[in-house]
């Protein structure tokens, strides 16, 4: 079937881009931006299964994303978790508190759900901020090096090819959770809520299923980031930070897995770019949001295939 | 014993008095147009911070104050033209970011306007604190239960006894009825947003020889006075006042009482606890989803 | 001729609602538009509105081509609708919902107006300090009948006005609409109860499937084979 290969073509064409890129690396700069955004981009993937595929909002993520960096950072430095150990933990933990809050906050619709999420974010925030005798609270705390098996992932090069392959593997996952039968029920649920139960979809199941799934990412791409970046502050729990993974979602493209990548790589690149006129950041993400949502609601990716289908058609 | 709160009290109906004003402004354009406008808290931060610049280049204050309140007007419709009209038939999630990208364009342009410092202005009739009951009552606030107060009258006598008014809340029960009797619901909708930009501006004015502001204050006030307009009822004026009393006591109940440190959760706290238990607020009606 | 339509087209996304619409209404007459439920008789009266878009067509009124026009001039100019499902203003009283009927005229007349109202429909003079939600039915028709009215119209609109409603208050219901044909108000009415409109009606026109299939004077259509066997049941 064509979309198949599609889809297949471009797990393909994202490892080549993967393996080539750093030929135009020319020093560990350049690695180290292109594994933040590859740390985006998981995070977006799995963002957007919620938000694009089931089409719910989480304005909260990246309190899912600190639970995960600050659960590494504390089982490892307090408690002598081995790393990988407290990866797993933490993401457990934290795909426990993503199924608790699930089911009553799912329940709510629009921006009713928006709230709810953008309200647990903000308490994660504050409880990280707060609680400075665990977490170093604002003044953030250290984390030594990742270490799995003896091996230790140190320096942006080595983290390049260790978070480029498991994003081929993240979009791999989610390439196959979409066109599983849980992933047609999700677009029945996005597509009509009151539709699906009415044809029999547990549609509270798939969607605590995807608010977990995309917790747990998260919590995942938390834990790494923070062994990579060997320290954490309380404000990557932010609300704008949070506001900054919807956006990458939304600007490349919902319900696509490749614009979400595109919208992490885009919004992690930018502050780079941007570097030079960095007052005006603000102004610029600003104006980025809403004119993207104003001329492209369907995000960069769907719109441009689009005009180009249709330029194709008009033969 | 109660002194201390009575103390508390009077914090909290003061910072209760703000939230309230821009919960009013969340429920004024959420009527008109189902939007939540997340740059609500940014209006309460132009009407405060364009005082007080305004203020210390020596313009005199009974003029900064109607500057300020036209620039936050002329702020809100212009977001109205130009980021919400263009999307008005958009989904949630967009408008939400729209919104949001609004919120983030204007800290932004007031980083640059103005800048990053803290601002303040003169207290409008002196420092000298009241004694009330054992408890100290800063005359600033007095000024703002008045103001607020006053405000909030005249936004009733606007809604209930002036035809455009009532064209207004024609629009927000039913908009298709409202066009046929010939409301400009175009204009109902700029109209949202000017009179809830010039809420918050109010708000904002008031509260700075308080609290001060900075380009930053409007995200906290407006997420606060968000929290305020949903435990009220989104969309239910009287709801919004009442829960912006409530969110301003709880928080400095809480603050006194158990833990300074997480005062800026009680609002969220009391957003979640809404949200599950009981989504249409205090005064709100309950939806059905319609197919 | 007060209304005049011609080739009117509209679509709700990719349907098609309406295929090429001629209908045509003179000063003082009542016409009758009838038709099974999804003929598009709403989205007509809509389009008259100006509630919802035109694609093709033309809509005169008066003379005057108002096919691009907002809605809230057309009220302006004297076209008044009373919508399908009343659509009264809920939670604002039997009396505001009667003075945003007024909202584009200003003046005396208003006040008195008001007062033709209530002594036209005495339940509404009774219950007017009420929230208009809380009337039955019936007396939200007559409401968003009155409501309407209080536009000072040169043609009134009125969409499905028996619907919902108990057969005896429907026979109150056309007594006034005949009331007011007898007053000499222009009336453009839709109905599912084709008998009841095409018995009052000087003119009508059968809807099917967006396009006009049958127009004649109201008595004829009654008569007719076709139409009685398609809407009136028998």
């Amino acid at each position: 079937m064509n979309l198949m290969t599609a889809r297949t073509g471009g797990l393909a064409l994202l490892a080549v881009v993967i393996t080539v890129a750093p030929v135009g690396f020319s020093n560990s700069y350049f690695y180290d931006v292109a594994v933040n955004a590859m740390f985006n981009a998981i995070l977006c993937v799995g963002l957007n299964l919620l938000i694009g595929y089931a089409g719910q909002i989480s304005l909260g993520h990246a309190g899912f994303f600190a639970l995960g960096a600050y659960g590494s950072g504390i089982l490892t430095e307090r408690y002598g978790v081995p790393a990988i150990g407290a990866l797993v933990l933490s993401a457990a933990v934290v795909g426990v508190l993503a199924f608790v809050v699930a089911r009553p906050i799912l329940k709510l619709k629009g921006h009713y759900l928006a709230m709810a999420t953008l309200g647990i974010g903000i308490i994660i925030h504050i409880v990280l901020k707060t609680e400075s005798g665990i977490t170093g609270g604002p003044d953030g705390m250290s984390l030594g090096n990742f270490k799995m098996l003896g091996l230790t992932i140190k320096g942006d090069q080595m983290w390049y090819w260790v978070v480029g392959f498991l994003l081929v593997l993240a979009v791999w996952l989610s390439l196959n959770l979409i066109d599983s039968p849980v992933g047609r029920a999700l677009r029945a649920v996005h597509g009509s809520e009151v539709g699906a139960e009415v044809v029999g979809v547990d549609t509270s199941s798939y969607k605590v299923l995807v608010f977990v799934v995309s917790a747990v990412f998260a919590s995942v791409v938390g834990s790494l980031f923070a062994h990579k970046n060997g320290f954490i502050t309380p404000d990557i729990a932010s609300f704008f930070h949070s506001v900054e993974l919807v956006t990458m979602v939304v600007l490349g493209g919902m319900a696509s897995i490749y614009g979400a990548l595109i919208g992490a790589v885009i919004l992690t690149l930018l502050p780079q770019v941007l570097a030079a006129v960095e007052q005006y950041e603000a102004m610029i993400l600003g104006a980025i949001m809403m004119g993207t949502m104003i001329f492209m609601p369907k995000g960069l990716l769907p719109s441009l295939l689009a005009s180009l289908k249709r330029r194709g058609g008009g033969q | 014993m109660f002194a201390a709160f009575l103390q508390y009290l009077f914090s909290g109906l003061t910072s209760g008095a703000i939230y309230a004003l821009a919960g009013l402004g969340f429920a004024i354009i959420y009527n008109a147009s189902h939007v939540i406008n997340f740059a609500q808290g940014e209006f309460i931060m132009i009407g405060g911070m364009a005082t007080a610049t305004m203020v210390a280049a020596g313009v005199p204050i009974y003029l900064a104050i109607p500057l300020a309140m036209v620039a936050s007007m002329l702020v809100g419709v212009a977001m109205e033209k130009f980021a919400v009209e263009p999307a008005r038939n958009a989904d949630v999630v967009t408008i939400i970011i729209i919104t949001i990208g609004a919120s983030i364009f204007l800290r932004g342009a007031a980083q640059i306007i103005w800048d990053k410092e803290f601002h303040s202005l003169p207290a409008f009739s002196g420092e000298t604190p009241i004694a009330v009951l054992g408890a100290t009552l800063m005359p600033q606030s007095l000024w703002v239960f008045g103001i607020s107060a006053i405000v909030i009258a005249l936004l009733w006598y606007f809604f209930n006894r002036t035809m455009f008014g009532k064209a207004m809340l024609g629009t927000s029960h039913n908009r298709l009825a409202a066009q046929l009797v010939g409301v400009a619901v175009k204009k109902v909708l700029l109209a949202s947003f000017a009179l809830s930009a010039l809420l918050g501006a109010v708000g904002g004015i008031v509260v700075t020889p308080i609290t001060f502001t900075n380009y930053e204050a409007g995200i906290m006030l407006g997420l606060k006075g968000f929290s305020a307009a949903v435990l009220g009822g989104l969309g239910n004026g009287t709801g919004a006042i009442v829960g912006g009393l409530i969110v301003g006591i709880a928080e400095a109940m809480a603050s006194g009482y158990l833990s300074s440190a997480y005062k800026d959760a009680i609002a969220f706290i009391i957003i979640l606890f809404v949200l599950f238990f009981m989504p249409s607020g205090l005064f709100g009606k309950r939806g059905t989803d319609r197919v | 001729m007060l209304l005049e339509i011609s080739g009117l087209t509209s679509h709700y996304g990719r349907i098609q609602a309406l295929k090429g619409i001629d209908v045509q209404v003179a000063e003082g007459e009542l016409v009758a538009l009838v038709g099974a439920n999804g003929a598009g008789k709403t989205t007509l009266l809509r389009c008259i509105s100006g509630v919802q878009p035109v694609t093709g067509g033309t809509i005169k009124f008066a003379g005057q081509d108002i096919t691009k026009m907002g809605p809230e001039k057309r009220v302006g100019l004297g076209i008044s609708q009373s919508p399908e499902g009343r659509q009264v203003f809920g939670p604002m009283s039997v009396e505001d919902n009667l003075r945003l009927g007024a909202y584009r005229r200003h003046g005396p007349d208003v006040k008195a107006d008001m007062d033709r109202m209530y002594e036209m429909f005495p339940i509404l003079h009774k219950k007017r300090e009420l929230p208009a939600g809380t009337l039955s039915g019936g007396q939200q028709q007559m409401l968003a009948i009155a409501r309407a009215l209080m536009a000072n119209p040169r043609v009134l609109l009125l969409d499905e006005p028996s619907m919902g409603l108990a057969p005896l208050l429907v026979a109150e219901i056309f007594r006034t609409i005949q009331a007011l044909k007898d007053q000499g108000t222009t009336i453009f009415l839709v109905e599912q109860n084709a008998y009841a409109a095409l018995a009052i009606a000087d003119r009508g026109y059968v809807l099917e499937t967006g396009a006009v299939v049958l127009t004649d004077q109201g008595s004829r259509l009654l008569n007719d084979d076709k139409v009685k066997e398609a809407y009136l049941g028998l």
